[in-house]
């Protein structure tokens, strides 16, 4: 009996260590409670209570990066939006582990229970994929601000995108490349496993073909199980004698390939997308091997003007200083978008998810928007939006915006 | 009937099929109520498919005595080959509740298949190496099918393994599309067709654990050597519980499937095999209704811990080491046995009162 006993103590003791750590719970919790508190006071004052905006992404996990910045992006959107007074805004994240089936739709119907009207998720595109038939069906409005997959946007007519779909990326990038290095011969590695990365290579092939540009390697491919070596890969171009090689895949990997490259002694031109931003802060990456990498990225966190400012050191308060990455920014801009949109049809706490769905897709058809990740953005009738990309070199460790 | 009730395995084989459909009519009567949220309505399918899941494990691990960890795998290969049964034979059944029937037949018989195929090898192994090669299974199902491009367009149906040899015709539509999986699939998943499965299973498994076949598969478990030297096929009797075991995973996974508009095979990996394990192991190795319940409670859990935000997935794991703690440790059996014993005191009596 004794043991029981000790047994049952021990549990008590870790049960009291987590409420130890439920009372120092972070900066957010408390910044979210203020916020609730602050819009339960302006429902007293007799004006429309908050308007219900849900968040979807991978919180913990191993993708939980991408899923926390773009809810951190969020809530400074909300907290300086519910500070302005007029339309207030009651913000939830729920946790989707970056699941594509169950876990996401169990997050998505929390949020409903929860009396969410607009849908401003998911993070990743497999989530999104199986959120995006739920939210048709029920035509609550969704703008996801990352997941970048053409069939997300197609799965309904309020379904809206913040980023570019991963084929016109792609496609972009093949313009680049054939006005800056027309002559060049260009290797492509790629995530076979990951839809981001292959729809970049499927759009990004097609644009090249029909620009006549030189692509010697196309097939050196790897999969989520084995990207923790990709030398093999990397050799691959460096025997085709490509001098320029396109990294269309996630900082992490990209990394491995930088290091890899360097102590081989190859040194082509590399070319990221978006999934390369965040490369410079890689805890243990020397840097100096990212100098002269190009990458497309809508958002750059040494950029000077105000908003981008403002942003950066707000962002760098709330999370220990971490720097803001385009996900962060993708996820502000949905907010202001959603709310200039908001204000500007009317809609309140008051507006059932429908008749709100209605209005917000009326207004994103005329709407021009500018934000941290772009200016003039505009959306087309699929809800894919439209904006310049822009590309950046990295020299002397920081973004140059290439010219 | 008092005498089939005497039989222990009976009363518990009924106390199982009782709880399923109590569960069953309760659930059905608060959603006509309106009593359910939309995340408990979520919750009613998969909770269905991870029952059946474990139920077929639970043969596989409890009653066979083989350690497989590639679960997952088979459910994948019926939720692949469902989705793309339902899709094919969409113009020729227009039932929705016939078709989800053919594609988790088909599903489930692919599912067996490839179990039977996989089988031949594998079961020449035992224990630890069993356990690894089906893992290595599971991976291996995962990536294929990861790879895999499939669509249908006016010249029929067609299949590769790189978009480069997919070619569809203008107006074609792409079933699994490689790394994206399947996408725009067509919801047919029903709870009343998840309950229809649950009752299979215990069906199929109930059923073959209190055979000829079933004691000849403990047998094996027991003392390989002495079922073999009694005259039982071992190999026969392993694989027809591998096989089963496969085909009703290919079921679960064909119902799992057709229950969100998209899947992808990544899905189907590792942490997937590990927990269904855990619903096995915790419900008690063997013990069916003990599988039902454990799944049933192990899904909602982490669920119902949403509202600790990050340290839901911490306490998940502590209330799992608790429970696998408790449920072995024999001083907490011998609390629990005065209660049971005093319970089945009660009933004792009561019986024999009703027998004077």
């Amino acid at each position: 009996m004794k043991k029981f006993v000790a047994l049952l103590l021990a549990c008590l003791m870790v049960a009291s260590v987590f409420a130890g750590c439920g009372a120092s719970e972070p900066k957010e919790t408390q910044a979210a409670a203020n916020n609730s508190g602050e819009t339960q006071a302006a429902a007293a004052d007799g004006s429309a209570p908050a308007i219900k905006i849900g968040l979807t992404g991978p919180l913990t996990g191993g993708t939980s990066e991408y899923g926390l910045a773009v809810r951190g992006g969020m809530e400074i959107a909300v907290a300086e939006i519910n500070a302005k007074g007029g339309l207030q805004i009651d913000f939830k994240a729920e946790d989707d582990e970056a699941d594509g089936s169950d876990k996401a739709v169990s997050a998505y119907n929390t949020l409903k229970d929860w009396g969410m009207q607009i849908f401003a998720g998911a993070v990743t595109t497999g989530s999104s994929l199986a959120i995006a038939a739920e939210a048709a069906n029920d035509q609550i409005f969704m703008l996801t601000p990352s997941a970048s997959a053409v069939d997300v946007a197609m799965t309904g007519s309020n379904i809206y995108q913040m980023c570019f779909t991963d084929p016109n990326q792609g496609a972009s990038a093949a313009e680049l490349m054939s006005q800056k290095w027309p002559d060049a011969t260009i290797g492509v590695i790629y995530d076979s496993s990951d839809p981001y990365s292959s729809g970049i290579v499927e759009g990004f092939l097609a644009k090249a073909e029909e620009l006549g540009l030189n692509v010697a390697v196309s097939d050196a491919s790897f999969t989520a199980d084995n990207k923790s070596d990709l030398s093999t890969q990397v050799t691959k171009c460096k025997d085709a004698g490509c001098d320029l090689v396109f990294l269309p895949f996630y900082y992490t990997e990209a990394s491995q390939v930088l290091t890899y490259a360097n102590t081989v002694g190859y040194k082509p031109t590399f070319f990221g997308c978006d999934g390369m931003d965040g490369i410079l802060n890689v805890e243990g990456f020397d840097t100096s091997l990212a100098e002269g990498l190009v990458l497309m990225t809508p958002f750059d966190a040494n950029a000077t003007d105000d908003a981008t400012v403002s942003f950066v050191t707000q962002f760098k308060e709330n999370n220990d200083g971490k720097v803001p990455n385009q996900f962060a920014a993708d996820g502000y801009d949905v907010i202001y978008a959603l709310y200039n949109a908001c204000v500007a049809a009317g809609i309140d706490g008051n507006t059932p998810a429908e008749e709100a769905c209605a209005m917000l897709q009326e207004q994103f058809a005329g709407m021009t928007f500018d934000g941290l990740t772009g200016k003039s953005m505009t959306w087309d009738e699929n809800g894919m939006i439209s904006k310049a990309p822009a590309a950046v070199v990295v020299t002397d460790g920081v973004y140059v915006p290439m010219d | 009937m008092k005498t089939m009730l005497k039989n222990k395995n009976t009363r518990t084989n009924l106390l199982t099929y009782l709880v399923v459909i109590v569960a069953f009519v309760v659930m059905q009567v608060l959603n006509s109520q309106g009593v359910l949220g939309s995340s408990m309505k979520g919750y009613l399918v998969p909770i269905c498919v991870y029952i059946s899941l474990a139920v077929s494990l639970n043969l596989l691990v409890g009653v066979c005595g083989e350690l497989s960890l590639g679960h997952a795998g088979f459910m994948g290969i019926g939720a692949f080959s469902g989705i793309v049964i339902a899709a094919l034979l969409k113009d020729t059944i227009p039932n929705d509740a016939l078709r989800l029937v053919c594609a988790m037949f088909g599903g489930g018989i692919l599912a067996g298949f490839v179990g039977f195929i996989i089988g031949v090898p594998v079961l020449r192994l035992r224990g630890d190496y069993l356990a690894i090669v089906t893992l290595a299974f599971g991976e291996i199902m995962k990536n294929i099918v990861g790879n895999t491009y499939a669509g249908i367009d006016d010249t029929g149906f067609h299949m590769a393994v790189s978009t480069s040899k997919m070619k569809l015709e203008a107006g074609g539509k792409y079933i699994i599309n490689g790394p994206l999986g399947a996408t725009g699939v067509e919801k047919l998943a029903t709870f009343t067709m998840g309950f229809v499965l649950v009752l299979f299973t215990l069906f199929v498994v109930l059923n073959l654990i209190n055979s000829k076949e079933g004691r000849a598969i403990k047998a094996v478990r027991d003392n390989r050597i002495a079922a073999e030297s009694v005259g039982i096929n071992v190999t026969a009797f392993r694989m027809k519980a591998f096989v089963v075991s496969a085909f009703l995973a290919g079921m679960a996974g064909a119902l799992f499937g057709l229950n969100y508009s998209s899947i992808t095979a990544t899905k189907f990996n590792f942490n997937t095999s590990i927990n269904i394990l855990v619903f096995v192991v915790l419900g008690g190795m063997g013990n069916i209704l003990g599988s039902v319940i454990s799944a049933t409670l192990l899904y909602v859990l982490p669920e119902a811990l949403r509202s600790l935000e990050d340290y839901r997935m911490i306490l998940y794991a502590v209330v799992l080491i608790v429970v696998m703690l408790c449920t072995w440790s024999p001083k907490v059996k011998e609390v629990l046995s005065v209660v049971t014993d005093k319970v089945s005191g009660i009933f004792k009596r009561k019986e024999a009162g009703t027998n004077e």
